[in-house]
């Protein structure tokens, strides 16, 4: 057992690096600088949010409260518990419990689809009543419809964007699972965990402000 | 290609041959290679557009090209040149070459996304080449809404799905560079022992990083408004146009440094090389490029000072402006110091730095004009910003570009180039394109517009020279293609250090091998310590 | 139990720690949903988006390990964030800033 996880940790040392250790403070700190590209990237959707919703805050308001604040919080709490039990498969992995990183990762997975089921439950929802931008687009009491589809286009493109990231976070998941079924990961090598983890934080943490961003303006004046 | 007599001794050349050994290689020396070539075909075509730009103004009627037609040609050229060739060029070629090198590392951090760049860059390239070979966009390179999103009928999505694609290149080369360079220097290679080109590899990288992400993130809406129509940058539905230009050229300003940084880097090798002096103010140099870095991103508004932006926006934008160019100025300075009582070598590189220093200088203060804001109203879309950007661009980069190449070129391929030839190329360059953009200079001045084809009479002069000057730069940097080559099978061989340069790429043999050193260096002296380099140095001239 | 044990001289924290970490973020979920039915005025955002910001630094510090990791990490946090600001703020004080001249289109 012992030579066994030596021999794969052998094969992980990459020839650029001279050390395991090198080689994984490398490959953390290229996943932060990814992540900051990541940042900047979702910043210019919030740019453009926030240009809009100073703009035209009533009607962003009214468009808001069509969405389901009941649903998106379940699934804000769906996510939450991903990100729980991702933290909880990279601790695994750095106790090197095989077993558990495996099911913790299955778990996390399985959090995540979920999370993208409600989403296509709502998109499917908005589908229904003409709430998508384009040519049928209808929202209705308002007579300027231009900025209401403004709200969508902006929620569409915020929940879709995150929505791919996570679908990312998904095949980076089942890839792990893979790996980790075959026994790769022990205390001394779990990079590709901790990395994928680091990835998977970041895409909660965007919902984390995509939730009141987009769910709960202004939800007192009750529609 | 290379003959035989080279290849005694097993280097990154030799070691394997083959195209699977080419397209698929981890070696950051080929993966420069492979990027020197793609960005040499895009910088033709992009000539190829140039040269057409410059052959219609010769009557004040045109009449060569609709003017339809002559959009295309300068929106194509501005596509190709800015992110096909200068975005790349120095960091993609000479950064991936030799950045580990000069810290001495056995490779990048991550080999494998190094050649990701690559073929992002090459797919991205070939998007765009669809597009202009379909039948062209004319939107300028800048792709203002609404017209690209709502009038344009040419081929808007294709170009910006290029440009899109070629972003994620240079974001993944920018991310391996910043790993790069603080995970595996060599032992005793402190930030302050790296050389210039390293910092200012870093400061571009991390404008890479932080911008290029913004624009892409543009494009996405670009593309969501053409197809869907959402709004978000038409009026009429609510939305505004100006806010396309805000995130276009959040990216697009610091863009311009990503294109200058690197020059700067390779500049102050040269001049440090060729003067057989340390760089003068090491650290203020160093500074210099963090500066420019994070300065380059509290700019963008310049750009929109004629929109509807505000005054007060625009006083704030413009103040910002001039405190950019500080840093630019503390270089120039710190090259020049550099000079000052140095053992002044007048070999090809050195020619290209000179050249650098002064146009550079000229197209650096002109930008003060632009940054003002009074002034600028009555400059902005003429001919002068485009002299003003050229200067920059193509007196900048270009000749830095071209120096760095022909400096490393006896490292990169073991052989030396043609030394008479390649100084006259220099001087016809310098020459051609003095004559080609400074007259564009008075033209803007005098009220010309840019991106038209069709101008009053008594602007013909200036144009004609301009014309003139654009065939003699042609063949300028047409000489370089020719006889490059040449020296690949008849050129000298070329020792470790023909220049009796510092740093850590010229104690390796030229062409280095495999793993770049035969064993891992150890930095035991301060940056360009010329007491520590044995007198090597082919006679030149 | 020890709130963490070194292990390879890397810090790994308890489940225990996680879990009210967890506990944590979902009571502030369920925080900014109710105040979201309370009239604040304009306050409304600044409480939206504190509580947000609070979960991300929960997310950050104990999820992604920024409690312990290297100073070069965090500044690399800190400085998107900052880049982000500038982003927004810089492009604000064009668009907050608009018709204060009274002359159109200035």
């Amino acid at each position: 057992m012992a030579s066994e996880a030596h021999h794969a940790e052998t094969l992980a040392l990459r020839e650029q690096f001279d050390t395991e250790e090198q080689q994984k403070d490398a490959s953390t700190l290229g996943m932060w600088i990814f992540l900051i590209t990541e940042i900047m990237f979702f910043g210019g959707l919030f740019l453009a949010y926030t240009v809009y919703r100073s703009w035209y805050p009533q009607i962003f308001a009214v468009a808001s409260s069509s969405l389901n604040v009941y649903i998106g919080a379940a699934n804000t709490v769906v996510l939450l518990c991903s990100s729980l039990t991702m933290v909880l498969a990279v601790r695994a992995a750095q106790l090197g419990r095989q077993k558990s990183i495996v099911w913790f990762l299955i778990l996390t997975l399985i959090l995540g689809g979920v999370f993208l089921g409600v989403k296509a439950y709502e998109w499917n929802e908005k589908f229904v009543e003409h709430h998508i931008p384009g040519p049928s687009f209808h929202f209705e009491g308002i007579a300027n419809q231009g900025p209401a589809q403004l709200f969508f286009s902006l929620y569409f493109a915020m929940t879709g964007l995150h929505a791919l990231h996570m679908v990312i976070g998904a095949g980076l998941l089942i890839t792990l699972i893979f790996q980790a079924r075959k026994g790769r990961f022990s205390a001394s090598y779990m990079t590709p965990v901790d990395v994928v983890g680091l990835y998977w934080h970041f895409v909660d943490i965007i919902w984390i402000f995509l939730f009141p961003l987009l769910y709960l303006i202004d939800r007192h004046l009750g529609r | 290609m290379i003959t035989a007599a080279v290849q005694e001794r097993e280097h990154y050349l030799n070691a394997s041959y083959g195209i699977k050994s080419w397209l698929l290689t981890k070696d950051h020396k080929r993966i420069g290679l492979l990027y020197l070539a793609t960005i040499t075909l895009f910088f033709f075509l992009g000539g190829a557009f140039a040269t057409l730009i410059r052959v219609e103004p010769l009557t004040p009627q045109g009449g060569l090209v609709s003017s339809e037609t002559y959009n295309k040609l300068f929106t194509m050229h501005g596509v190709a040149m800015i992110f096909f060739f200068l975005i790349p060029s120095i960091p993609a070629t000479l950064g991936n070459f030799f950045l580990p090198m000069m810290i001495g590392a056995r490779d990048l951090a991550f080999p494998r996304i190094n050649l990701l760049s690559w073929y992002l860059l090459v797919v991205g390239g070939l998007f765009a080449l669809f597009a202009m070979l379909a039948g062209g966009v004319d939107t300028g390179w800048t792709f203002y809404t609404p017209y690209s999103t709502t009038y344009s009928n040419s081929w808007v999505i294709a170009t910006a799905l290029g440009i899109f694609v070629a972003g994620f290149s240079s974001i993944l080369t920018g991310l391996n560079f910043i790993v790069t360079i603080h995970r595996m220097r060599a032992p005793g290679m402190t930030w302050f022992r790296l050389p210039l080109f390293v910092w200012s590899m870093y400061g571009t990288s991390l404008i890479q990083v932080l911008g290029t992400p913004v624009l892409a993130v543009t494009i996405v809406l670009l593309f969501c408004e053409r197809v869907f129509q959402i709004g978000i940058f038409n009026p009429a539905l609510g939305g505004d146009p100006v806010l396309f230009q805000h995130l276009f050229w959040f990216y697009s300003h610091p863009a311009v440094y990503i294109m200058i940084l690197p020059a700067m880097g390779v500049i102050s090798e040269l001049v440090s090389t060729f003067s057989r002096k340390p760089v003068f103010g090491y650290k203020f140099v160093a500074f210099s490029s963090m500066a420019i870095a994070v300065l380059g991103f509290l700019v963008w508004g310049h750009h929109l000072f004629v929109s509807t932006q505000s005054v007060y926006a625009g006083m704030v934008f413009s103040f910002l402006s001039y405190f950019v160019a500080i840093p630019s100025a503390i270089k120039v300075f710190n090259w020049t110091a550099t000079l000052y009582k140095g053992s002044i070598s007048y070999a090809t590189p050195m020619l290209y730095a000179f050249g650098f220093i002064g146009l550079f200088t000229i197209g650096g203060l002109t930008g003060l004009f632009v940054a003002s804001l009074g002034i600028d109203v009555h400059v902005t879309d003429t001919y002068f910003v485009v002299a003003h950007f050229h200067y920059i661009m193509v007196g900048g980069t270009i000749m830095a570009y071209l120096g760095g190449v022909h400096y490393w070129w006896p490292k990169m391929t073991g052989r030396m180039y043609p030394e008479i030839w390649a100084r006259l190329s220099a001087l016809i360059i310098f020459l051609g394109f003095n004559l080609t953009f400074f007259p564009q200079f008075i033209l803007g001045y005098m009220g010309m517009p840019r991106r038209y084809h069709v101008y009053p009479p008594e602007f013909q002069v200036l144009h004609v020279l301009s014309t003139a000057g654009a065939s003699v730069l042609a063949v300028g940097y047409a000489m370089p293609m020719v006889y490059f080559i040449w020296s690949l099978r008849y050129g000298k061989l070329a020792p470790a250090n023909p220049w009796g340069a510092t740093g850590l790429e010229w104690k390796t043999a030229s062409p280095p091998p495999l793993q770049n050193f035969d064993e891992t260096p150890v930095m035991t002296h301060e940056a360009y310590d010329y007491s520590t380099v044995i007198e090597e140095v082919i006679e030149v001239g | 139990m020890t709130p963490h044990t070194e292990h390879n001289g890397q810090h790994i924290d308890s489940a225990g720690t996680y879990i009210l970490v967890f506990l944590g973020l979902i009571a502030l979920t369920v925080l900014t949903t109710a105040v979201a039915f309370v009239d604040l005025g304009d306050f409304s955002v600044v409480a939206a988006l504190g509580i947000a910001v609070c979960k991300m630094l929960l997310v950050a510090l104990f999820f992604m390990h920024v409690r312990h990791s290297t100073k070069l990490t965090r500044l690399v946090l800190v400085g998107a964030l900052v880049w982000l600001g500038i982003l927004i703020f810089l492009t604000l004080s064009d668009f907050a800033t608009r018709g204060f001249t009274g002359v159109p289109g200035r």
